[in-house]
């Protein structure tokens, strides 16, 4: 069995900051990491592989030094690494960046047929949950979203039930492979890394593919040409006309501020008085 | 170099023109989704963003509903009318009883291709981005996810979608420009809910899917419904009670319990506190989280950052509890206090305790 899973190099969002002056983002010194997402897809990957055998392939688009996050993967137990790279890629929105990677499985596919494909639900970067699905049709993969547990899997009959979160509940689905899941954050927690396959990331000769490489074969479909979405603004939020009202006293008690703010607050909102009174009795 | 210089275009913003045979594309969709019977509030939502949006194209807004055959399929129709749709495209079909993405992509996609909508609508929900994104890539169109705001730039009949963007520390604007349909989805309770008219009706145009269930590879061989009392319900939360990074350590979390307790509120939070395992992913509010309107949301050791602050900033009244004057969240609450959120806390749930004793035995 052979499952490929796609993931993505980050920058650590939880330490972005937004100039306060300039609005700009500072992207300095900011750390690049694994999408988190794609964790729990990289060792659902590794479990099956344990229970059924076979190999897993991680692949990534993104700059050279995405192949960090590749060798990442190679020390948590992935057997083989590819990166996609090139400067027609730069740009690229969902739809293109699904091309790109869709061709890339392709080729992976002819060295060794793909049964299954593992992405995380979404990015924390992009947050758009896209590029899975699209795959996923380009590939014309049957596709299982929000994959919280692989019931069963049954090579031989090409045969996997899954359970995917659907708003209110849990729908368990039977499908045929090859398929494309992503994986639910939580569903699992990633393996520690063993000292012989962290000596073997450091030393992997990752794969790297160009466009020709990757098979793509119309490099209009990549990039920014082959994007249908183009960001035409980035700005930061316009705040609101009026400021919080910051309640003062004469001493900094915090029971003379709280008794101040509910007076004020309830003086202005006597419905929401009424509304809280009711439900806290 | 003097031709270059004649064909170099002006300054200033491009003109846009359309592609001729993307003209022929007309009109708002919102796709309306339920499950088990139910209509999923947010396609309500969006009729009312999308009604907003058909009026100043001047072009019908149309529901899309696919379902199974019967009452409660066409009853979603009615539900749409009386929402704001002019119009509902119908699709009736047993194989259309649950959600499975092949069945509904092929439908929707040959709707798309048949009436030819300018904007097509999705709910930001497990079902709506599964859908969505398949639809998207079969048409080779653009797909805007979680927007926050939705405008027309009227000059190419452009759809400005709005959503939070580097981690949510900005936001930006897509258009989707030489593609049609333009895409978007949009998360429960981003967009207010229009009122419901009775008296409103519309037709109906139906199609019929064309598939047959030996085609369908995928199959639901089961379906678990969640228990609802023992999930948190933020997204209709009237109060909301919040921590942030701000609450230092997960013990102090039990400030924010409290609370939420003597006032009958849920309780909420930021997306590290979530990562670290504080409380609930249920919980988490914000672009990642889940986008609340409660009547007061009470944030407590939060410092505002964009991705928060787009899941909440709708709430009535927003009180904010921070030792950091200059934090972002004080711009756009109503009321603020600086100051420690651990001695602040018990402070405020005292007050509210003794403030509601007083107002019931008084009311």
């Amino acid at each position: 069995m052979h499952i490929v899973v796609c993931i993505k190099q980050v920058p650590d969002s939880a330490q972005i900051r937004v100039h306060p002056v300039t609005n700009t983002i500072m992207r300095q010194g900011v750390p690049a990491i694994v999408n988190p997402y794609d964790l729990f897809a990289l060792e659902e990957a590794l479990r099956l592989k344990d229970q059924y055998g076979g190999r897993v392939t991680v692949l990534t688009m993104g700059p050279p030094m995405a192949e960090a996050a590749l060798r990442k993967a190679i020390s948590y137990g992935a057997d083989d690494a590819v990166l996609v790279t090139d400067r027609v890629f730069a740009g690229s929105d969902t739809l293109a960046t699904s091309y790109a990677l869709a061709s890339a499985i392709g080729q992976i596919h002819k060295d060794m047929p793909v049964d299954l494909v593992f992405t995380g639900k979404q990015t924390i970067d992009g947050d758009t949950a896209q590029v899975g699905p699209g795959i996923a049709k380009r590939l014309d993969m049957q596709l299982l979203t929000y994959v919280s547990k692989v019931r069963s899997l049954d090579i031989d009959h090409k045969e996997i039930i899954v359970e995917r979160r659907s708003e209110g509940g849990v729908q368990v689905l039977k499908t045929s492979i090859p398929s494309l899941i992503t994986v639910l954050e939580g569903s699992n927690e990633m393996r520690f890394a063993t000292m012989a396959n962290m000596f073997r990331a450091s030393r992997y000769p990752v794969k790297v593919w160009n466009k020709e490489l990757a098979g793509i074969e119309d490099p209009t479909k990549t990039g920014l040409k082959g994007s249908p979405t183009v960001v035409s603004k980035v700005f930061a939020p316009t705040p609101r006309a009026v400021k919080a009202e910051i309640i003062q006293c004469e001493s900094d008690d915090p029971k003379d501020l709280s008794v101040t703010l509910l007076a004020k607050m309830f003086a202005k909102h006597p419905k929401l008085e009424k509304e809280i009174a009711k439900r806290a009795a | 170099m003097s031709e270059a210089t004649e064909t170099k275009k002006p300054a200033g913003k491009k003109r846009f023109e359309l592609d001729d045979r993307l003209k022929a594309y007309k009109g708002i969709w919102v796709f309306i989704e339920h499950e088990r019977g139910t209509i999923h509030s947010v396609s309500l939502e969006l009729l009312g963003e999308g009604r907003k949006l058909a009026d100043s194209l001047g072009v019908e807004l149309a529901g899309v509903v696919m379902g199974p055959p019967g009452e409660t399929t066409r009853s979603f129709c009615r539900e749409a009318f009386f929402h704001g749709a002019d119009l509902c495209y119908l699709m009736e079909d047993p194989l259309l009883t649950d959600y499975r993405n092949e069945p509904y992509t092929r439908g929707m996609t040959d709707l798309v291709n048949k009436y030819q909508p300018e904007i097509l609508l999705l709910g930001a929900t497990t079902l709506g981005r599964d859908l969505a994104g398949s639809v998207a890539t079969t048409l080779k169109t653009g797909l805007t996810a979680d927007c926050t705001e939705l405008n027309m730039d009227m000059e190419g009949r452009s759809l400005l979608a709005t959503r939070p963007t580097f981690g949510g520390s900005l936001l930006c604007t897509i258009q989707t420009l030489n593609y049609r349909p333009q895409m978007a989805t949009i998360r429960p309770r981003v967009m207010a809910m229009p009122d419901r008219d009775n008296a409103r009706s519309g037709r109906i145009v139906e199609d019929a899917l064309g598939m047959v269930e030996s085609s369908i590879v995928t199959k639901v061989l089961e379906f678990i419904p969640d228990e609802m009392q023992d999930k948190p319900q933020l997204p209709f939360a009237d109060i909301i009670v919040s921590g942030g990074r701000g609450m230092k350590k997960p013990e102090n979390f039990k400030l924010i319990w409290d609370l939420a307790k003597v006032l009958g509120a849920e309780v909420g939070a930021t997306r590290p506190v979530v990562q670290s395992g504080w409380v609930d992913l249920e919980r988490q509010v914000g672009q990642s989280g889940k986008t609340v309107r409660p009547k007061l949301y009470i944030a407590a050791g939060i410092s505002g950052a964009i991705q928060h602050r787009v899941g909440m900033d709708a709430s009535d009244v927003i009180i904010a509890i921070n030792n950091d004057p200059n934090a972002p969240i004080f711009d756009f609450a109503h009321y603020g206090i600086v100051g420690n959120a651990m001695t602040i806390l018990p402070a405020l749930t005292d007050a509210f305790r003794i403030h509601l004793a007083t107002a019931r035995k008084a009311g």
